[in-house]
């Protein structure tokens, strides 16, 4: 056997290079985690007050829509009234745990003109978060139920709205400006010491500036259905205000708001827009009216005008007695806002005369002087209410104005005699202006035309109508004759009748026989066909 | 009769076309008269390069198993399976045949070839006659088994490039199933950087 030599050759190649490949394993291994490590951000602990819709290892904690967590653990709590979910935050978001951060469950909500959180009808549950802006660090927090109102750094303003009742209003409502909306309610809550309702609301920006003191809000709620002196009104905003509320704000006029002007932060809410828009009222000034006839139509609340400018209201009806002459007086109080008559009040104000509450009264005196009078009206025919009109009646007799009286007492005149002067001499002259004569005269003619017809039917049509009457009357009484019981002509018809219903029984016969034996027609009749006998029934039956 | 060892009779072959060479008539590190390929005895630092590809297996093992596999996101949110999860949910929602299946290819086949190659490692350190004919089995076993735990990178692969439907569902790969594939990589290096002839190196294993 020659087996050949091989060639020889050293090798070079060292074999421990082997061990890169554990070492570079192990660089990796170790790289990850500590890169795990480092990106592990604190731990929290929020408590809620169920846990639905949250899983372990699955549900997110968001900011922004970016993951910076998912929840690791949920339990309940010690004494089982609340869940505890633990979430583990990402490195990069632990400065979000400090102290004034919070969490929310973010899940589907609808409200009427609104909807959030529609994307976890399928993704599931998320927690929301809201970065504290300061504060240590902090691990352990109370979840909200709902979401804040406020969306992640917001830009606007907050207000804070004081209001009588808080109507259909409720956090989330719109903030309407010239019918845009431009912020939302975000909270309300009642007064505990004044017993009004705070309402808080946050205007976003650019709106926010269109905000000054002399802003005037009102509640938009609902549909404001108003039948008053004026007649019937309806107000609503939007839609979605008349099921879920809302409120309005507005300027008010300039002219009104130059020496109002209230703490930036806290505003009226009014009731409606003709409230909030109206001049500011001022201090109110009682007064009280006589009546010597019934009100009927006149009711609380309702305007008192003066030179056709609503100053107030009435506040109270009430009747008298005076035992003497048993009388029943009505007697009125209202208030009036001497600040509502605007530019007047200025000039009086002005002129010093109202400075005090003497000096109101005094000028109360003097424009009695010059014949101011209360008048009750009807302000509107259709539903029949009154108002109380203050205006100088001219001519109207003197009174005793006593200054000393508290409230003010106004004399007054009694209802709508001028209007009804008026109305009466209206209708007067309608009257005179019509064209009576020519009336009477083309009446007289036709009258005569009529009566000449009327002859005519008298004379000719009448006789005629009774001679044909007679004729019929006779024409009835022969065919009454005819028919009765033994005439000829009845017993003729009997026997006749009699007579086609006996052929019409041979004839039947014919048509039966010749239906079951059409040959009789050609070959005649057969010698006896006999009655055809009754079969016993029940062979027949078993024939067929 | 007793198996003779060629390393006793002064033989080597190549082992790429089997030229017998005697080794008498030269040194340790020849190449073949006839393909030129570098011809040993035995497999140059075959326990050495096999240790090392075991241990580099064994510590990828565990990012394997702790880093998400397959990354699948759909209408109802994302979510990130690592295997043993994925084993767990096929579990829990009945397919326990699946879940079997993976469990064998992903857990049982590659801690089998660890602690396989570690013992024949471990016995032909210590020249350990033990159990000499076993041993050669459990050797091709291994070398059997090794690429049946790329059924995991089968299955991510498959389901990645199915799941596709845009915004509605999707599914990526995770970088857990990265190091799982070197895992097998490395165990298969390890097994085939194994001479089984070492098996046969103790006294009594060739004559």
């Amino acid at each position: 056997m020659n087996i050949p030599a091989p060639t020889i050759e050293t090798h070079r190649i060292r074999v421990r290079l082997v061990w890169i490949i554990p070492i570079v394993a192990a660089v990796v291994g170790v790289t990850l985690v500590i890169q795990n490590w480092r990106e592990r951000g604190p731990r929290v602990t929020i408590t809620f007050e169920s846990g639905e819709g949250l899983e372990v290892g699955k549900t997110l904690i968001k900011y922004r829509d970016v993951t910076i967590g998912r929840v690791s653990q949920i339990t309940l709590s010690d004494d089982r009234t609340h869940v505890e979910v633990v979430g583990d935050l990402v490195k990069s978001a632990s400065d979000v745990a400090v102290q004034s951060a919070q969490f929310w469950v973010v899940r589907p909500r609808i409200g009427v003109g609104w909807a959030s959180g529609l994307d976890t009808l399928l993704s599931g549950a998320y927690i929301g978060v809201e970065p504290g802006t300061g504060g240590g660090s902090r691990t352990r927090f109370i979840g909200l139920e709902t979401p804040p109102p406020l969306d992640h750094g917001s830009q606007g303003r907050q207000i804070v709205l004081s209001a009588h009742d808080l109507g259909s209003l409720s956090a989330g409502a719109p903030v309407y400006f010239h019918r845009f909306q431009v912020g939302r309610v975000i909270e309300e809550h009642l007064d505990e010491s004044t017993a009004e309702a705070r309402i808080v609301a946050f205007i976003d920006a650019p709106y926010d500036k269109d905000i000054t003191p002399a802003t005037r809000f009102w509640n938009a709620s609902g549909v404001d259905l108003n039948l008053s002196a004026e007649g019937l009104k309806v107000r609503t905003q939007s839609a979605a205000t008349v099921l879920a509320g809302g409120i309005a704000f507005a300027d008010a006029p300039v002219s009104s708001d130059a020496d109002v002007a209230k703490p930036e932060a806290d505003f009226t809410l009014y009731a409606d827009e003709q409230t909030a828009m109206a001049p500011p009222n001022g201090e109110p000034h009682i007064i009280r009216m006589r009546f010597e006839k019934p009100l009927r139509g006149l009711v609380v609340g309702a305007p008192i005008e003066f030179v056709g400018v609503e100053v107030g209201s009435v506040t109270s009806i009430d009747v008298g007695y005076e035992p003497k002459t048993v009388h029943f007086p009505v007697f009125v109080t209202g208030k009036l806002y001497p600040q509502r008559m605007g530019l007047a009040y200025k000039t009086i104000h002005a002129n010093g005369a109202v400075s005090t509450d003497e000096d109101i009264v005094r000028f109360w005196g003097q424009l009695i002087g010059h014949g101011l009078r209360a008048q009750p009206r009807s302000g509107n025919l259709l539903t029949g209410r009154l108002y109380l009109a203050l205006d100088f009646v001219p001519g109207a007799p003197k009174v005793n104005f006593n200054p000393a009286a508290r409230p003010t007492e106004l004399p007054t005149i009694e209802s709508g005699m001028g209007e009804l002067q008026a109305n009466i001499t209206q209708v007067v002259k309608k009257l005179d202006a019509l064209p009576l004569e020519r009336v009477v005269d083309h009446l007289d003619q036709d009258l005569t035309a009529l009566h000449g017809t009327l002859g005519q039917i008298n004379d000719k049509l009448l006789p005629s109508a009774t001679q044909t009457l007679g004729t019929t009357h006779d024409a009835l009484e022969n065919v009454g004759d005819l028919l009765t019981g033994d005439s000829a002509f009845r017993v003729n018809i009997e026997q006749t009748l009699d007579d086609v219903q006996q052929t019409l029984h041979s004839f039947k016969a014919l048509a039966d026989y010749l239906d079951h034996h059409p040959e009789a027609l050609i070959k005649g009749r057969p010698a006896d066909p006999g009655i055809p006998q009754a079969k016993p029934a029940g062979k027949a039956d078993g024939v067929k | 009769m007793q198996p003779v060892r060629a390393i006793d009779l002064g033989l080597m072959t190549c082992r790429v076309c089997a030229q017998v060479i005697d080794r008498a008539t030269v040194g340790a590190n020849v190449r073949c008269v006839r393909c030129h390929r570098v011809v040993t005895t035995r497999m140059r630092g075959s326990v050495e390069k096999s240790l090392a590809l075991l241990i580099a297996g064994m510590i990828l093992y565990f990012p394997a198993n702790l880093l998400p596999v397959l990354h699948t996101s759909s209408v109802r949110g994302s979510s990130d399976s690592t295997i043993i999860g994925g084993i767990l949910e096929f579990w829990d929602t009945g397919s326990w045949d699946i879940a079997a299946l993976i469990f064998l290819a992903s857990v049982v086949v590659p801690v089998t070839k660890f602690l396989a190659i570690g013992l024949l490692l471990w016995t032909v350190r210590w020249h350990s006659a033990w159990a000499r004919h076993e041993r050669a089995k459990l050797y091709r076993f291994v070398e059997f088994i090794g690429y049946w735990s790329m059924l995991d990178v089968v299955v991510v692969a498959i389901t990645c490039s199915l799941l596709q439907f845009k915004a509605l569902a999707s599914a990526e790969p995770g970088l857990g199933i990265v190091f799982f594939c070197a895992v097998v990589v490395s165990t298969m290096m390890a097994a085939r950087s194994f001479d089984p002839r070492l098996i046969w190196d103790t006294p009594g294993g060739g004559a």
